[in-house]
């Protein structure tokens, strides 16, 4: 079998070329979609029958919290990928989801508060997965801070990686015990009312949400990753061939 | 084998000699637990009924902090005097060799805080019959914790001023063992079964055992690089 077309990968400028040549492709359908799930959301779903329309973060709120742990886990695939093969793309692509992946948790956790002070009647509860979110958000903060401690950029790159996979094996582990810590505490009477069998008006819309804000993070990555790339090459002649044209 | 398993023991009868020739650093971590246990009734109430609710809590934060203080010397001075390069390089499978590395650690800053948490949690007015459950719960727990801080310690060797990145990196990855150890210890105090968050500390101890000391040997062989 030609493995050629795996190995091109693993050249930065291919990669870079690539990746410009994706973001379109990714970034249009995904304003599209955002668009499309936005108004669905927002202006076509009926109101929640106990929630009203407070219900309507959900649109925001749960494509980012699914997003925060996708990113996770894309990181800690791509800096797999990085330590076995020695991939310096790879590490590039790692590098370059976290501060994506932090930022949407950060987006999750402050439309999860906003939701809560309504709903619950406080900006903040120890709900697990509230809980769970903000130790995701200490993760990915101990993993940029564990980048920017190590000043040579190929041990960081590895370092880093390596607390990637640790993390990923990990953030199953935090997420179930945390989740099992606050319903032996307490009745999960707070979140109850919030699961209604969600109706297709209201589900269709969160799903197209789902779609978007994939596209809109694969996007984010390969600008992120174009930059990254030529950090890291900022030496190579191409760069300054690609810099000049 | 019989060659890895002379040179692991032979790191440990050194990590031993080292430390005991040194013994003062050997009650840093033990006295840091203390001093915790002894703030908390005096920021909190000296009233048992209140002390006795906190216990847990306070124990499980004072172990956890206690031995993020202590792994912070793990490799220091290895690292320092190129101790762990000759590890690396001296053929022997680097990852035994930090198993028992990490094993001594746990001899000297784990298990003796699980032998002084019945004191402690004594004067935070923990009814006598808990106290074995207590002992039980921290020194299980802490094997999992030295092992994490393993990790987390040979990824930040060679750091300046890389101590609040270890709390950093550590502190989320602990929060299982503190969530299962804080129910064990509540429940020894209630007098409940403490089997299952037992069993679930005895789990992630395993899991430490099986996996923690190839994530440090990477992280080590990383640093010498």
């Amino acid at each position: 079998m030609d493995w050629t077309w795996f190995h091109r990968f693993g050249s930065p400028p291919h990669l870079y070329g690539l990746a410009g040549r994706l973001v379109p492709w990714f970034a249009w359908p995904a304003a599209l979609a955002i668009a499309a799930g936005l108004y669905g959301g927002l202006v076509l779903a009926p109101p929640d029958y106990q929630q009203g329309d407070g219900f309507r973060i959900i649109y925001v709120h749960a494509p980012s919290a699914w997003l925060s742990l996708m990113a996770y886990t894309w990181m800690a695939v791509a800096a797999a990928i990085g330590l076995v093969w020695r991939m310096k793309v790879a590490h590039a692509m790692a590098a370059s989801c976290a501060p994506i992946g932090a930022w949407f948790t950060v987006a999750a956790l402050c439309t999860g508060m906003l939701w809560g002070k309504p709903m619950w009647g406080t900006y903040w509860v120890w709900d697990p997965r509230l809980t769970a979110e903000l130790v995701l958000l200490f993760l990915y903060l101990g993993y940029l801070g564990l980048r920017s401690a190590i000043e040579d950029p190929q041990r960081a790159d590895r370092a880093s990686a390596v607390l990637a996979v640790v993390g990923v094996v990990n953030v199953p582990i935090v997420r179930y015990s945390v989740e099992w810590w606050n319903s032996i505490h307490q009745a999960p009477s707070v979140m109850k009312f919030g699961k209604p069998t969600i109706s297709w008006p209201m589900l269709t819309p969160l799903l197209i949400m789902f779609v978007g804000f994939t596209l809109l993070f694969l996007a984010l990555v390969l600008v992120r990753v174009r930059g990254e790339i030529l950090r890291r090459e900022r030496q190579a002649r191409w760069v300054s061939e690609v810099i000049a044209a | 084998m019989s060659g890895t398993w002379q040179a692991a023991r032979l790191v440990v009868e050194r990590d031993l000699r080292l430390a005991f020739r040194n013994r003062g650093q050997l009650l840093h971590p033990l006295l840091f637990f203390a001093i915790v246990a002894t703030l908390f009734p005096l920021a909190l109430s000296p009233e048992p009924s209140r002390l006795r609710d906190v216990a847990p809590g306070v124990l499980w934060i004072g172990a956890l902090l206690a031995s993020l203080l202590a792994v912070e010397f793990l490799y220091r001075e290895d690292a320092q005097d190129g101790t762990l390069e000759q590890f690396a390089l001296s053929g022997r499978s680097l990852t035994w060799l930090l198993f028992a590395k990490t094993a001594t650690h746990w001899l000297l800053s784990g298990l003796p805080l699980a032998l002084m948490s019945p004191i402690a949690a004594y004067a935070l007015a923990v009814p006598p019959a808990a106290l074995p459950g207590i002992v039980a719960a921290v020194s299980i727990g802490t094997i999992a914790l030295s092992l994490l801080g393993a990790v987390s310690a040979a990824l930040t060797i060679g750091i300046r001023r890389g101590g609040a990145l270890l709390s950093l990196l550590t502190l989320p990855l602990a929060v299982p063992l503190l969530i299962f150890g804080a129910q064990a210890t509540a429940r020894a105090i209630e007098g409940s079964d403490m089997a299952a968050p037992l069993y679930f500390l005895a789990a992630f101890a395993v899991l430490g055992v099986t996996l923690a000391p190839l994530a440090a040997a990477a992280a080590v062989r990383i640093s010498l690089e």
